[in-house]
């Protein structure tokens, strides 16, 4: 087996699309959000619908610490759980909901991603991590009103 | 000097600090060997200090390595100030 795997290295650009964001979205539980994100990466083809129960289980028993920083949560199960694509999926809520972490609740920006394995993605998680720690894209990302919004919220500053 | 980033996967936020802490020590001259763990296969494995976010403390109470936690993972300031510190006290005499 190969570690050298540049045909198989992703960017952010293209784990995300207008297929995989949405923005202000209201569920009424955090289970309900990730569905919601979840649902965007099986309709867009990326996971198998079985990823959704596997992100909740996932996150059920690793704890909350998946709210990464504040009202910021990163979803995600293992590539075996039933990724077809690397991907990534992203919804802000209108309603932040609480995930709970003792810290960082509550969430407004619900993002899920799906991994073939350790390293396709990791350019693209890089990237995405950047943006994360960028306060004024969290501002752009936070105020998208449209789907279409968000996604240049996103990638344009790529 | 070994650092492990610690997540529950190896996917995602452990990857995500170990790029931002390697990142981090280049920039400060620092050589070490950073390496992702998992919840499922850390045990028995040796670091010099482990980062970890801050609700993960719990499976780490019986660690002999130095604990970083980190509130915000994609806080560089946080994870600079923090793991500086780390190496700092690591090395005081």
């Amino acid at each position: 087996m190969s570690e050298n795997r540049d045909q198989n290295h992703f960017d952010l650009k293209d784990l995300i699309s207008l297929d995989t964001v949405r923005s202000k979205k209201s569920p009424s539980s955090w289970e309900e959000a990730v569905e919601q994100v979840g649902e965007l990466l099986v309709n867009a083809g990326k996971v198998k619908p079985a990823y959704i129960n596997a992100m909740k289980r996932v996150f059920k028993e690793m704890g909350p610490y998946a709210v990464i920083a504040p009202g910021i949560v990163l979803l995600h199960a293992s590539p075996d759980d039933g990724v077809l694509s690397p991907s990534v999926g992203l919804i802000t809520l209108s309603n932040p909901i609480e995930f709970g972490h003792s810290e960082n609740d509550p969430v407004d920006i619900v993002i899920a991603f799906g991994a073939i394995d350790k390293h396709a993605h990791i350019a693209a998680l890089k990237a995405l991590a950047e943006l994360l720690a960028d306060h004024c894209y969290l501002q752009k990302i936070r105020s998208a009103q449209t789907d279409r919004d968000l996604l240049h919220a996103i990638v344009d500053e790529f | 000097m070994r650092i492990a980033t610690l997540c529950g996967m190896g996917f995602g936020t452990s990857m995500m600090l170990k790029l931002f802490i390697e990142e981090i020590l280049k920039a400060e001259g620092i050589k070490a060997e950073v390496i992702p763990w998992d919840l499922g296969s850390f045990k028995g494995q040796q670091a010099d200090i482990i980062v970890a976010p801050v609700d993960m403390e719990s499976h780490m109470k019986s660690t002999q390595s130095r604990v970083v936690l980190i509130k915000n993972l994609v806080d560089k300031a946080e994870i600079k100030e923090k793991v500086l510190q780390a190496i700092k006290d690591m090395n005081a005499p």
